[in-house]
């Protein structure tokens, strides 16, 4: 069964939950740049020949979906739809999203929560270019667990820019959670340090860890990153329990550069993706997953508290590609 | 630096064309076809590579490439004089006001850089044009958004006008009466980070715009940004109609799509850069120099100014003169080294046209290297550093005791210092009393 047949009849029945609804709006920009603008231009085709193809590239590519996925996709799709004699623009359609997110499937497992321990707090590094949302994802994510009762803390180890750590410290007030503060400049490994510590006096179940903004292909601010790390190693004799790294949807082919540097110097358990909603893009998810095979865990789908939500891939290709307005 | 990855593939697709005397239709094509793959993989957007390749082909038709001797040669200024374009042609910068407060409106999406680049802004019309500059917080949403630009402000010296958090239009005019009463020379207003699909806080942005009247209104737009940046840049300028764009983060390795794809989607152009962390690493945007980084033709122009502006002038040419007369000792070596330092050090290679790229690995040793010379440097007497040749054994063990270092690395500082004392000499030979220009005296490195 092709994936688009699939997924409306995963979802025929079902009740719009609000969260549906979430996702619908959030990709509602995405979907009428990519599938509609597939749709559109299969309506307008007579039949398929190099043009067309052509064209499906430049809304690939548009898409952000990385020009050198784009060409490989669709080379695919004409060699595919050449030997299974297809010549229906619909069909061509659908064979190239079953190949555009069928690997993404089949590389798919169920996406789950932050993993909690039972022997003490489980520890959250947030980290991420300048600009991403990285403090913000910080807050939402400390929102999500402190209504599922969980004891969260926040340790502002943003030292070097300017009023960070006032940022962070502003949203734990607002949501009444404990907060470990470095003073400006500081060396975000101590502050992290006294926060390991206050999480284990503390009994504190989640400890979100805000680093600084680093731009990737900064090696000394990398090195600082990989130091971060040693010295969680160090204090809990185990790395991080998740190293989350936060991209901006709107972030382009660099995307796929920055994940593959903090790649090199974390062991990342999977990617925070922020302002889907402000992007009609976000291809880039598709070239990562390719790419280095790391998982979206959440999304940003919107800018109250709880608008960042657990990824859930069969209701983000819903709503991209065929969402509540259908035809 | 961002371009650098488009700016490989696009030498070495030129590169292979070198060597060919003539150029056939199939060569120039095969060629044209990379040259799009390299803008796409670049994030450059579709219609502007289409135009782009076309222009390029139609030039190279027109000027007859195909017949003439050196084709590469041609194509390489054909490619340079399009990227120039795309990127905005002329450069047309911001002028101030003379006799009222010019007042700069800065605007764009969360976590493009609009507090960062506004402090760099105001530390840019203080310090180099010597303005007084008053600094405006309106982002009154973000948590910490105004004591962020409180703390930039104080950094630079600059007032900060700001009333916590409430309506930003009724702030936006305070801060307009309060920069006129004072005299300000300029106004740059920071306002909160909002996606271009939120109506109620465009209609802020508007209403701001209404009431006081901005002389320019800037979109800062993240250089990383993808296909989108387009899109935001049209939405912003159909709301506020816009003056200009300036480009953060093009110190990431950026692939450049973004900017080489605004001015011909909106029409817009970027007026500045932000290059780096600090404060003072905002650039005015020349857009024929960048294509010429683009192309590997170094940048000459802004590596003579960055020299002027860093290196103390007197002091490197007291240098240049002493390196001519072959009297140049250890202590001149570390002031050149200070002033190498500096120009950002590492990061000025890259305006050296013809400069091989070198690794980070390498950067990061010869940096090292540098240091441990400063080291030991440090732990001569000042008769040692100023007649090196007195250095013998014992005085290099007991520099090696002071420096924690080991003899071998004595040694190899001090040859160093020998080779370049022998290619000073060499130099002077070659300009024949020939003025070096000031400022490349300092440049001048020990390696």
């Amino acid at each position: 069964m092709g994936l688009i047949s699939f997924l409306k009849e995963k979802f025929k029945k079902k009740t719009v939950s609000e969260e549906d609804k979430t996702y619908d709006q959030a990709l509602s920009k995405s979907r009428n740049e990519l599938s509609l603008k597939m749709k559109t231009l299969a309506k307008k085709a007579k039949k398929v020949n190099a043009l067309y193809f052509e064209q499906l590239e430049e809304i690939l590519i548009e898409a952000d979906v990385g020009a050198n996925l784009t060409l490989a996709l669709v080379e695919e799709t004409i060699n595919l739809a050449k030997a299974k004699k297809m010549d229906e623009p619909d069909e061509i359609n659908e064979l190239l999203i079953d190949l555009m997110f069928q690997k993404y499937y089949d590389d798919y497992k169920d996406n789950h929560e932050i993993k909690f321990r039972d022997d003490r707090g489980s520890v959250v590094l947030i980290t991420g270019v300048n600009g991403v949302g990285k403090t913000t994802s910080i807050a939402k994510l400390g929102y999500r667990y402190l209504k599922q009762g969980k004891k969260v803390c926040f340790v502002a180890a943003d030292t070097f820019r300017a009023a960070a750590i006032e940022q962070l410290d502003e949203h734990a007030k607002r949501l009444d959670v404990p907060i470990v503060k470095g003073s400006p400049n500081e060396d975000p490994s101590s502050v992290i340090y006294r926060g390991l510590d206050y999480m284990i006096s503390h009994g504190i179940d989640l400890l979100l860890i805000d680093t600084s903004g680093r731009l990737h292909n900064k090696d000394y601010l990398m090195r600082e990153l990989g130091k971060i790390n040693r010295v969680i190693e160090k204090r809990l004799g185990a790395p991080a329990d998740e190293s989350l790294l936060v991209l901006d949807a709107t972030t382009g082919q660099n995307g796929l550069e920055q994940a593959r540097a903090f790649l090199g110097t974390l062991p990342l358990t999977g990617l925070i993706i922020t302002k889907m909603d402000g992007t009609s893009k976000g291809g880039i998810i598709l070239a990562i997953n390719q790419e280095l095979h790391l998982p979206v865990r959440f999304i940003g789908l919107g800018e109250k508290m709880d608008d960042l939500k657990l990824f859930d891939l069969d209701k983000f290709l819903y709503s991209l590609l065929i969402g509540e307005d259908k035809e | 630096m961002a371009f650098e990855s488009l700016g490989e593939k696009l030498q070495g697709i030129i590169k292979k064309l070198r060597g060919q005397s003539r150029l056939s239709d199939a060569n120039m094509e095969a060629m044209l076809k990379e040259i799009r793959v390299a803008l796409l993989e670049a994030d450059v957007n579709f219609k502007v590579v289409k135009s782009f390749i076309e222009e390029v082909r139609s030039k190279a038709i027109g000027q007859d490439v195909l017949k003439k001797l050196n084709p590469s040669q041609m194509i390489v200024s054909i490619v340079q004089d399009e990227l120039t374009k795309l990127l905005g042609g002329e450069e047309k910068t911001l002028t101030l006001n003379k006799n009222r407060p010019t007042i700069i409106l800065m605007v764009g999406l969360q976590g493009s850089g609009k507090t960062t680049s506004s402090a760099k802004l105001a530390a840019f019309y203080k310090n180099k044009e010597k303005k007084k500059v008053l600094l405006g917080a309106l982002d009154v949403y973000r948590p910490a958004a105004i004591e962020q630009l409180e703390i930039l402000a104080k950094q630079i010296d600059v007032e900060t006008y700001q009333e916590g958090k409430k309506d930003p239009v009724q702030i936006a005019k305070n801060a307009k009466k309060y920069a006129y009463d004072n005299h300000f020379d300029a106004l740059i207003l920071d306002t909160a980070g909002r996606l271009s699909i939120d109506e109620t806080l465009m209609d802020e942005l508007k209403n701001i715009k209404k009431e006081i009247e901005p002389d320019f209104i800037l979109l800062v737009v993240d250089a990383m940004s993808g296909q989108e940046a387009a899109n935001v840049a049209l939405t912003f300028n159909d709301a506020l109609a816009l003056n200009g764009l300036i480009m953060s983060k093009l110190d990431s390795d950026a692939r450049g799509g973004a900017a080489l794809s605004i001015k011909y989607l909106t029409g817009l152009t970027i007026k500045f850069v932000g290059s780096g962390e600090k404060l003072n690493d905002l650039e005015i945007f020349h857009p024929d120099r960048m294509a010429s980084r683009i192309l590997g033709m170094g940048d000459i122009l802004t590596l003579v100014e960055k020299a002027k502006e860093e290196v103390d002038e007197k002091q490197a040419k007291k240098i240049a003169h002493k390196m001519l007369e072959g009297d140049f000792n250890l202590d001149d070596m570390m002031s050149q080294m200070h002033q190498f330092n500096k120009l950002g050090s590492m990061a000025i290679l890259r305006l050296i046209p013809g400069m091989p790229k070198l690794s980070d690995e390498q950067k990061a040793l010869m940096k090292k290297e540098l240091r441990n010379f400063e080291i030991i440097i440090s732990s001569m007497t000042s008769e040692e550093r100023k007649n090196p040749d007195i250095i013998k054994n014992s005085r290099k063990l007991r520099i090696a005791k002071g420096s924690g270092k080991q003899v071998q690395d004595i040694n190899r500082m001090l040859n160093r210092f020998y080779k370049t004392k022998e290619m000073m000499k060499q130099m002077k030979g070659m300009s024949k009393g020939g003025k070096i220009p000031p400022g490349f005296g300092g440049l001048n490195l020990p390696f």
